[in-house]
């Protein structure tokens, strides 16, 4: 275990899944010089074959991403923002999402397509975007979205073990936050949630970026004798849906926290799943907390205004108790 | 370098001799004749009302497919187009599994999955007809990246038509595979429309000179002339063989069919003009080219002996896809992921 930022774990998940497998490589804008930093030193150590800088060129890159894992490789492309996930959409959504399933499984895929997504960083409307609801309803392309350096690490090692393309979105701006990650090969399972912290009274599902903020709340809510369980699913295709709902049969309650937009997010999911499998559980109405049906603006008050932030989550979180606010 | 060099020798290079060039001709011919037969029928069967879902046919363009494909084996990668047939058969794709799959049967290659737009075997190389113009490109650039990555001398060829070359990835593909001087050819089969435009009205410029900004060979090819596509073809996959990097082909054709079969159910007026079709079929691959063989002193009992041999093939073909069963409805939820 060492404390490290998500950034230095991602950097180190790929060096290791490079070093132990020669046929995974990586491409993308400016992967040399590592904007983030998740790619820093990776051309040094494994060379200008496996580690390359393409051209703005998004709808080439995630199309040769399709045919040189159809063609044996394990490709790592990274798009840098979510937002450009968009401009490369041709191959992700009608290539790499269909083609092993047309052709009836002649063909796997091991492809991450990764991403830094979010907002909070004033990088306006067209770097801010959380995608994966997007993706989500894709069919064909897993999506993990790690909450913590950990995770992020352990998601990333198998993301590229799986022979699936799998959209990893990571919370990584300023270099993310910083958290203890396991040393040396670390490899979780896709679809496998986490119960972040243990409660009894409610369950935040809190996705990607929003889990920090739903444990501060839990903590500050357990100060008042509230009993918050935090469960994070960690990927959202497959989606842990027996660790959601036994939660929700343990507490009676739900809030989903997630920063895409509320319109069709993966909290409208989730909820759908809670009325489905535990309506009979359920004491109080499952409630959502996303940013609203907007772009996300630059200016640094309006920004801070749209994102949930702890005290919209504990607002919500009061609601569906039917508690009344403290101060 | 290439551990292909047998095939290609096969396939006739230019060191071959007289006896070994009309073996290749009759090869050729073979072949064209297959997707062409194949392709007729599969109108009839689309005008009797029998086919599920729309057909886009490859009639008068066969030169092409088959005067590149020749050059490659199972170790290269095509990717392909709507109208990918062809494409298909040229690779040595079966003929009865893919009829199968048009048909939407259990035995068809894609399991009834994927149907005429996506008629694909990857054991032979063939990374799929795709019903994205020019969805092909991409993936194709990344095949050749990966024959790159081998080294084993193989290449990767993108099929894709004069509609395809208006996608911006072209021009993604083109700056890309130069800068790393990738394994791959760029096929533009001109066949005159981008589904009902003609080319003139959306396309600036000739296509092949699209290459050059790039530092990229370009070449035309007469793409109802096998021989003269075979040899363009050649001279490129050679080069990117040697690693010499990428090659735009335009071949200039013309689709005597229409953009898809049934498009006289809904298109009320005309986009051609009839004289227009007839003068480009007094052009066709397959006539001029028996002609010629003929010429050569073919002998005429093996070209006959030729047709009644792919005549049986294509019978055989549908009349097994005719008999194949429908895939089980639970197939409809498997493969989804590896």
């Amino acid at each position: 275990m060492a404390r490290k930022r998500t950034i230095q774990a991602i950097n180190d998940a790929i060096a290791i899944e490079m070093e132990r497998d020669p046929r995974v490589i990586l491409f993308g804008e400016d992967v040399e010089i590592s904007l983030f930093g998740d790619t820093k030193g990776l051309r040094e150590r494994f060379g200008p074959n496996r580690v390359r800088n393409t051209p703005i060129s998004e709808q080439l890159m995630t199309g040769a991403a399709v045919g040189a894992a159809a063609a044996g490789y394990r490709v790592i492309c990274h798009m840098m923002y979510g937002n450009f996930v968009y401009t490369g959409f041709d191959a992700i959504a009608n290539q790499a999402a269909k083609l092993r399933y047309m052709t009836n499984g002649q063909v796997k895929l091991p492809i991450v397509f990764m991403a830094v997504m979010g907002g909070g960083r004033s990088a306006a409307a067209q770097h801010s975007d959380s995608i994966h609801p997007v993706i989500m309803n894709l069919g064909g392309i897993k999506v993990a979205v790690p909450g913590s350096p950990a995770d992020a690490k352990g998601l990333l090692a198998a993301s590229v073990r799986d022979d699936n393309p799998v959209m990893f979105l990571q919370v990584a701006g300023r270099g993310g936050e910083s958290g203890e990650v396991p040393d040396g090969e670390y490899v979780l399972p896709l679809g496998e949630a986490q119960i972040k912290r243990a409660g009894s009274d409610l369950t935040i599902v809190a996705i990607g970026s929003m889990v920090r903020p739903a444990m501060r709340v839990a903590g500050e809510l357990a100060n008042e004798g509230i009993s918050v369980e935090v469960l994070d699913p960690r990927t959202l295709v497959p989606l842990d849906e027996d660790a959601i709902v036994a939660s929700v049969r343990k507490t009676g309650r739900l809030v989903v926290v997630d920063e895409a937009r509320q319109r069709c997010s993966a909290g409208s999911e989730i909820v759908a799943l809670a009325m489905e499998r535990c309506f009979d559980a359920l004491r109080a109405p499952a409630a959502r907390v996303n940013v609203a049906n907007i772009a996300m603006p630059y200016s640094p008050p309006l920004e801070k205004a749209v994102i949930p932030d702890e005290a919209r989550i504990a607002t919500v979180v009061r609601q569906t108790l039917g508690v009344p606010a403290t101060s | 370098m290439s551990d292909s060099t047998e095939d290609r020798q096969r396939s006739g290079g230019s060191s071959t001799g007289r006896a070994g060039a009309s073996d290749v001709h009759l090869r050729l011919y073979r072949r064209m004749l297959l997707i062409r037969l194949m392709e007729e029928r599969l109108g009839e069967v689309q005008k009797a009302g029998d086919l599920p879902g729309p057909v886009h046919l490859y009639i008068g363009q066969e030169a092409v497919a088959v005067g590149v494909c020749d050059h490659l084996d199972d170790r290269d990668w095509i990717a392909s187009t709507h109208r990918g047939h062809g494409h298909f058969l040229a690779k040595g794709g079966d003929p009865t599994a893919m009829i199968a799959e048009v048909f939407g049967r259990a035995s068809g290659i894609c399991g009834g999955k994927g149907g005429s737009m996506h008629v694909a075997d990857f054991s032979r190389g063939i990374l799929g007809a795709n019903g994205i113009v020019g969805g092909g490109i991409g993936i194709a650039t990344g095949a050749a990246l990966a024959a790159q990555l081998d080294g084993h001398g193989r290449v990767a060829v993108a099929f894709f038509g004069d509609g395809g070359a208006n996608q911006g990835v072209l021009m993604e593909s083109l700056n890309l595979s130069a800068i790393w001087k990738l394994p791959l050819i760029l096929v533009c089969e001109n066949n005159g429309f981008s589904e009902f435009s003609p080319t003139a009205t959306v396309t600036a410029g000739e296509i092949v000179a699209r290459a050059r900004p790039f530092g990229v060979a370009g070449a035309t090819a007469n793409g109802n002339d096998v021989l003269d596509v075979h040899r363009v073809a050649g001279e490129a996959i050679d080069r990117a063989r040697r690693g010499e990097g990428p090659t735009l082909i335009e071949a200039r054709t013309y689709r005597t069919r229409g953009h898809v079969e049934t498009e006289h159910t809904f298109l009320s007026t005309k986009y051609r003009d009839d004289a227009e079709v007839e003068a480009w079929k007094a052009l066709d691959p397959i006539a001029s080219f028996a002609a010629r063989l003929t010429d050569e002193a073919i002998d005429r009992e093996r070209l006959d002996a030729v047709i009644s041999d792919v005549r049986a093939e294509v019978d055989a073909a549908y009349a097994a896809a005719a008999q194949a069963p429908w895939p089980a409805v639970d197939e409809a939820y498997r493969n989804m992921f590896a």
